[in-house]
């Protein structure tokens, strides 16, 4: 058992004699600091003291902590591994014939491979030029030597509803939900979106199998 | 005198620790595996052998199902891959994935069909349910495997050592039919046993038959197939 | 304690804000100018790391229930999907686990120190029973918590506690069926638990401020159990105790990070990473590790409902403790008689954790056989527990109250300041200067 339950304060805090008269003291026994000895060995304001360091060496590392602990609590909102791992499909494309479309389930939208036939792709080029909504040239939506391969999330630039293959006055899609036309490119020629459907990241691995996302 | 008799109740709890060994199964040997310690990592090797033993041994009874194929690939596991940050692009995990049929249906029919695995699948079940499980063989359920190595005290060495504890049962000892006398099985033995009543061998009756035999794995690092060293590696996995 | 305020507001929107709703006042009178005693010691801070542990909970619980499926089917690889795919989803789920056993080590530390200091006697009783109260409430949200992930351990504990209930005549099978929903734990009984889990805590920050409120009124005790009597006797809060209690939590957040990073399943039991099957059970059913004390009493009484009664009623003898206690001096430090009955009282709190782990029939001495009395052999754990109950219960409603009208004490001191004053020493002199301005 400690018998002493108050350690001695040290300077440089002022320190006098107590004004109590609650025990006897005995000589020489309370310390007084000299306040002027003091403040002439850390004039007050001009010199960081030592004090001054600790505390933004302290507050410093205090955020740093705070930052480290807040990050995990941040970064847990951000999709997870399982969903990550879905973020990618691959696709065999030996199965679209020419002309026809095929729609997969990507990063949970609709998503459309399109194997366009010669015609299709002739018109679309011819249209570089005309005058619509969101202007591109073909060749910006497809891939390099795979012209008749078009890869675009099926989802309406309007609000979202999913276009139907092959409808619309341009041969391309016919947004049925408030009538947007597409055409065999997949840009908007009339209506209501103001986008071209998007054309996401994909590659092809082979001339057979397409990677998206 | 405080001092006194605080050592000395803890004196008396420490004493009453080992009570416990009576009867009971064989305490699993230490393994000094690489992971240990606040400096521990996991050897690689060792991790692909490891899955290769579930693989070609265990996986034809044992789900893993919590986890994906795409877990191999991460880090610290046997096919992480520096290169391949998503395991998902790992062409190691790819193959191995694409070797697996998982159950699916057909996008166009919906009729159920089998395809090839991608990284994200989770490993598939041996079996299609519970019950048919249990009716292969013969009428206990294995566990699955994807938690046992937190799921058992001991951990991944109780694991290598419950794969080692396959001795031959002690003289008095009858092993009823379909099972299996191993003696670091938590089990209880005294229905077979005709000796001393107060000294039962120690170890249970666990119902799977001694699944590693030497040889029965080929290592492809060329590291010696003994049970000891399938057992290990199996166990690290696990881990 | 109360005294007029000092705070004065500085810039022109907190003066605006005071005029309104006193926020900065309220903060600068409890927590930074407020007369603190300037002799406790480091039992004082558990205070801040309990408050601490409150706020770690409902961060990583929130979270946690972001990717949680309360439900029998998914829970398990709920949980599992946490570890392995949600982004530091294992270090989360981690802290909330060992979170749970650090707050009850902090609770444990907080309550031993108001029993060896008397904080719990005049004028702090209400103080003391909302403690208790608070006490109450963590062991609630702990035992629905802990079913949440849906393991053996997880289901067949449940199954256990709640028959507890059906041990009471007339009303105890109504109250189970209504408790599970279903007449066995299961779905419905998990999502209750989850909703309920949830709430609970919320439930103990309002009491922790009503704890904290009560604290305030009447002022902290101390070491001496002497009440402060003059300026001499306090300093200002911060930064004198709130350095000191931030020194405290990094302590303990260093050891709270040893168990979540090195060993974050010691504490827990391996029969929980298997999934809940309700046709097995386990064969070593056993609650948390700061619930074995009350285990290891519930089954010291061979009779149910009896056992039941003397589990709720060790958690009662609490509630009643400042009028059990007799002792006209608070601490213990001046009463040494008391102190040592109070270190057995810890020994045998140790032993009835030890106990409650452990089969009833399980030899204490290994290798000694001994007679059998009441249906168990005298070498084992039941009857252990059973003396362990005894000392508990004797502890609170014999020792404590005969203690008080028979003992002689020490010498008490008549002021916090005094057993500085006869030390040679430095002696500061005004208690609420701001020293860090000077020098």
């Amino acid at each position: 058992m400690r018998g002493d339950p108050y350690a001695p304060l040290r300077p440089p805090y002022a320190i006098a004699r107590p004004r109590s008269s609650t025990a006897a003291l005995s000589k020489g026994d309370l310390q007084v600091a000299d306040p002027a000895a003091n403040a002439a060995s850390h004039p007050a304001g001009d010199d960081p003291s030592r004090r001054d360091f600790i505390h933004i060496a302290a507050i410093t590392a205090a955020a740093g902590a705070a930052g480290a602990v807040a990050w995990p609590f941040i970064a847990q909102m951000n999709p997870s591994a399982d969903t990550l791992a879905l973020a990618s499909v691959e696709y065999d494309l030996t199965k679209i014939e020419p002309g026809l479309q095929v729609t997969i389930n990507w990063r949970g939208k609709p998503l459309f491979i399109r194997n366009r036939t010669p015609e299709q792709i002739a018109s679309a080029v011819k249209d570089d030029g005309a005058s619509m909504p969101d202007p591109q040239p073909d060749a910006e939506r497809h891939k390099d030597g795979k012209a008749n391969w078009l890869v675009l999330v099926g989802s309406c630039t309007h609000l979202g509803c999913v276009p139907t293959v092959g409808g619309g006055d341009y041969g391309g899609w016919f947004c049925p939900c408030h009538g947007s036309h597409y055409d065999t490119s997949g840009r908007i020629r009339k209506g209501p979106a103001p986008k071209n459907l998007v054309v996401p990241e994909y590659a092809f691995l082979s001339d057979t199998k397409v990677k998206i996302g | 005198m405080l001092r006194k008799i605080t050592f000395i109740a803890a004196a008396v709890a420490l004493l009453a620790g080992p009570a416990l060994a009576a009867g009971h199964a064989k305490a699993p040997a230490d393994i000094a595996y690489s992971y240990e310690g606040p400096f521990g990592t996991f050897d690689q090797a060792q991790l692909q052998r490891g899955y290769k033993v579930y693989r070609e041994v265990c996986a034809a009874c044992h789900s893993m199902n919590l986890l994906a194929f795409r877990n191999l690939g991460d880090r610290g596991g046997p096919f992480y891959n520096p290169k391949y940050k998503n395991a998902n692009d790992n062409p190691v995990v790819k193959a191995i994935a694409a070797e697996a049929q998982i159950n699916d249906i057909d996008n166009e029919t919906g009729d159920p069909i089998k395809r090839a695995g991608i990284p994200a699948d989770r490993f598939p079940d041996p079996f299609p349910n519970a019950v048919a499980a249990r009716a292969s063989n013969g009428g206990a359920l294995p566990p699955d495997l994807s938690l046992m190595a937190k799921a058992r005290s001991g951990g991944p060495e109780y694991v290598a050592g419950l794969l080692q504890g396959y001795v031959a049962p002690p003289a008095g000892l009858t092993v009823p039919t379909g099972q299996h006398y191993n003696d670091h099985f938590p089990g209880d033995v005294s229905a077979g046993w005709k000796g001393d009543p107060h000294h039962p061998p120690a170890g249970g009756f666990i119902a799977m038959a001694a699944p590693l035999k030497a040889g029965l794995v080929t290592f492809d690092d060329g590291t010696p197939s003994t049970v000891k060293q399938q057992a290990t590696d199996v166990g690290a996995f696990l881990m | 304690m109360s005294g007029h305020s000092t705070y004065q507001p500085k810039s022109g929107f907190s003066r605006w804000m005071d005029q309104r709703l006193p926020v900065g006042r309220l903060v600068w009178d409890s927590f930074v100018d407020y007369p603190t005693p300037r002799n406790l010691n480091y039992w004082w801070t558990f205070g801040a790391i309990l408050s601490l542990c409150l706020g770690v909970q409902i961060l990583t619980g929130i979270v946690l229930a972001m990717h949680y499926t309360p439900s029998a089917a998914a829970a398990f690889s709920s949980v599992e999907h946490i570890m392995r795919n949600v982004n530091y989803g294992w270090l989360i789920r981690y802290m909330h686990a060992n979170g749970a056993s650090m707050f009850f080590i902090a609770v444990y530390l907080h309550m031993l120190r108001g029993l060896y200091y008397g904080s719990y006697k005049a004028p702090r009783e209400i103080l003391w029973i909302l403690g208790c109260v608070i006490y109450g409430l963590m062991m609630a949200t702990a035992f629905m918590g802990y079913v949440l992930p849906w393991g053996q351990m997880s289901f067949h504990g449940a199954v256990v506690i709640t028959n507890l209930l059906g041990a009471f005549p007339i009303v105890g099978e109504t109250i189970t069926t209504l408790l599970w929903g279903g007449f066995a734990v299961d779905e419905p009984t998990l999502k209750r638990f989850f909703s309920l889990h949830y709430l609970l805590p919320f439930m103990i920050a309002g009491v922790v401020i009503l704890h904290i409120w009560a604290l305030h009124v009447v002022g902290q005790n101390n070491p001496t159990g002497v009440d402060p009597k003059s300026k001499a006797d306090t300093l200002p809060f911060t930064p004198y105790a709130t350095v000191k209690d931030g020194f405290a939590v990094s302590v303990f957040l260093i050891l709270f990070a040893i168990f979540v990073f090195y060993m974050p399943n010691a504490l827990g039991h391996a029969d929980n990473y298997v999934p809940a099957n309700p046709l097995v059970t386990p064969s070593h059913i056993v609650p948390e590790w700061y619930f074995l004390p009350f285990y290891a009493i519930l089954r010291a009484v061979p009779d149910k409902l009896m056992g039941v009664l003397a589990m709720f009623g060790a958690i009662g003898c609490l509630f009643a403790l400042p009028w059990l206690d007799t002792s006209k001096v608070r601490s213990m430090r001046y009463r040494p008689q008391a102190k040592l009955y109070f270190v057995i009282f810890l020994v045998v709190c140790v032993i009835l954790g030890f106990c409650g782990a452990k089969l009833p029939d399980d030899q204490v001495i290994p290798g000694l056989t001994t007679f059998t009395l009441v249906d168990s052999p005298l070498n084992s754990f039941v009857w252990l527990s059973r003396l362990a109950t005894l000392y508990y219960f004797a502890y609170f409603l014999v020792i404590m109250p005969v203690l008080g009208l028979t003992e002689k004490p020490l010498a008490v001191p008549e002021t916090i300041a005094t057993p500085a004053l006869s030390h040679p020493a430095t002696v500061p002199a005004e208690a609420t200067a701001a020293p860090e301005m000077k020098g």
